[in-house]
């Protein structure tokens, strides 16, 4: 029986390069996918492209490609990224720059496009979940609209040739299961591989967390030098069962527990993981040890798929202001709850238009609140005091009061730190696949 | 003991939706978990942390649970105040909730 070797080659934009070259060199691989988008990114990327009509794409793309070109071309390792964020095109033609330059003659690079969805979508039609109301009733300043795309598109970039394949947005899952279906030949409505293809790209999805990433617990759960944490592989037969397995020599492991918390991360009904080409059935899914670092993962489904996709609405949420400052010693508690008293005080006293505002005590009460407070004394703690404005001058102003508790504050506070960002958020609804299309461009070095 | 004892946990988020998988560690716990780890339990042991409802999912061929809470994000991932707004922390209060094991 046929089988692939597709390696995950980053689980997010920022992830470590090193593990990807790894396994271009030594992974006998047949695709290297590297998953780079977060849910704002490329909100956050549309903005930078309105500035720059060849800026919006990943900034890491140029040291990752110059990283696993030349040894992906040597070892004819197919590469596929949603690193084309919201400037596939842009990101291609920068990475035929790169191939020129490194002498990569005939290297082809497809930008698949369709996913911007912004003046597709209608403002009395399309609602969005979030609000509870139509796009045009939402009274936000919208900067992006990016629908998922499921393989579609880049199925057909790999049979028109490419090596490299760049995508914007595109359902996580999809990247791994669009070679799976041009390999394998699986028709579109082969809702039981769909299915396990989509498996496949779940659980590769995130790289280094099937590997022992996210997973290390010092006594209880210990890992093996996370330094050099290895990168997934999956080894998958033409009915999309597969092995999930690294290279040796690498940090981490693959056992069953690692494969079943990856199994169920970000989903919710197992029975129903709903992605553009299908809805994934994970609930009988069989996980099997079958040698070192090697897992048997046997036994999706899928049903039909539900016919629309998903978008996500990029929008100027509001702003934050916030500032920090640390004490420490004997009462190091009492003396950061009377400096978030002040705070508290100040900002209503001076008159700071706020929407939110949070105060809290890194060390006692910043992650559970008061529902599982530090009953012992810490010997230190940092008072983190947080606000939700409408610009980002009046964001600065919650820092300056934090600063000032150097001098007027209670005694010993020390570190302060102070930020302020602007906030896009995310608000997401469902589109009709049949309102856009999907199509890509190729380009030759 | 707690969950700790015999589980293990990972948290995931998708807007202002947080899902916790408990997962036994021992096949012979599974039947622990299904009866003790109820979604009435977990929305009790999160408190004032989650705002929204818990939905138990089964998996008994990999002796897995999956809680999915909701209102649990302070408001989504992407405009949370919150130190931690992807909840990565909240299966570490999970793994704390109160477990009878007769051995």
């Amino acid at each position: 029986m046929k089988t692939i070797r597709i390696g995950t080659g980053a689980g997010f934009s920022g992830d470590r390069i090193e593990p990807a070259v790894d396994l271009a060199a030594k992974g006998n691989l047949d695709y290297l996918v590297f998953e780079c988008l977060a849910e704002r990114t490329i909100a956050l990327a549309q903005q930078a492209k309105m500035h720059d009509p060849n800026a919006g794409f990943d900034p890491l793309l140029e040291r990752r490609m110059r990283a696993v070109l030349p040894i992906c071309r040597e070892k004819g390792v197919r590469v596929i990224s949603n690193m084309g964020a919201a400037n596939p095109v842009a990101a291609a033609k920068h990475t035929i720059n790169i191939a020129r330059e490194l002498g990569l003659s005939g290297l082809r690079v497809a930008a698949v496009q369709g996913d911007n969805v912004l003046d597709v979508l209608s403002p009395d039609a399309f609602v969005i979940d979030e609000a509870n109301c139509t796009l045009g009733e939402f009274q936000k300043e919208v900067i992006s609209a990016n629908a998922y795309l499921g393989a579609g598109g880049i199925v057909d970039a790999l049979k028109a040739g490419a090596d490299v394949v760049l995508t914007g947005r595109a359902a996580d899952p999809a990247m791994f299961l669009a070679p799976q279906i041009f390999e394998f030949g699986w028709q579109m409505d082969d809702w039981t591989r769909l299915g396990r293809g989509t498996l496949v790209g779940h659980l590769l999805e995130c790289g280094g967390q099937v590997t022992g990433g996210y997973f290390a617990d010092p006594g209880l759960k210990d890992v093996p030098d996370l330094a050099n944490l290895g990168f997934p592989i999956a080894e998958v037969d033409e009915d999309g069962n597969a092995v999930i397995t690294k290279l040796p020599g690498t940090g981490g492991f693959v056992n069953a527990a690692t494969c079943k918390e990856q199994l169920l991360y970000e989903v919710h009904d197992p029975k129903r993981y709903i992605q553009p080409d299908v809805i994934a059935d994970f609930s009988a899914v069989e996980i099997t040890e079958v040698g070192p670092d090697r897992v048997a993962v046997s036994n999706g489904d899928g049903l039909p798929k539900t016919g629309t996709l998903k978008v996500s609405i990029g929008y100027i949420d509001s702003c934050v202001g916030e500032g920090q400052i640390s004490y420490a010693g004997p009462g190091a508690v009492e003396r950061g709850q009377l400096a978030l008293d002040i705070l508290d005080q100040r900002i209503e006293q001076i008159g700071i238009a706020c929407d939110e505002v949070r105060g809290e005590l890194i060390g006692v009460n910043s992650i559970f609140k008061d529902v599982a407070a530090s009953e012992c004394a810490p010997s230190e703690v940092r008072v983190r005091f947080v606000v939700r404005t409408r610009d980002l001058q009046t964001a600065a102003r919650i820092g300056e009061e934090v600063e000032s508790l150097y001098l007027n504050g209670p005694a010993g506070g020390g570190g302060v730190t102070k930020s302020t960002r602007e906030i896009v958020a995310i608000v997401s609804g469902l589109l009709p696949e049949d309102r856009l299309v999907t199509r890509f461009e190729m380009m030759e070095a | 003991m707690q969950l700790r004892d015999i589980a293990h946990s990972r948290t995931g988020d998708k807007g202002n939706i947080s899902n916790v998988s408990v997962i036994a560690y021992r096949p012979e716990d599974w039947p622990v978990l299904l009866e003790q780890v109820t979604a009435e339990r977990v929305r009790d042991h999160f408190g004032s942390l989650i705002a929204g409802d818990v939905v138990r999912y089964e998996l008994p061929q990999i002796g897995a649970l999956n809680f999915v809470m909701y209102e649990a994000l302070g408001g989504g991932v992407t405009r949370s105040l919150a130190l931690d707004p992807h909840g990565k922390c909240l299966s570490s209060r999970l793994l704390t909730l109160p477990i009878e094991v007769q051995r």
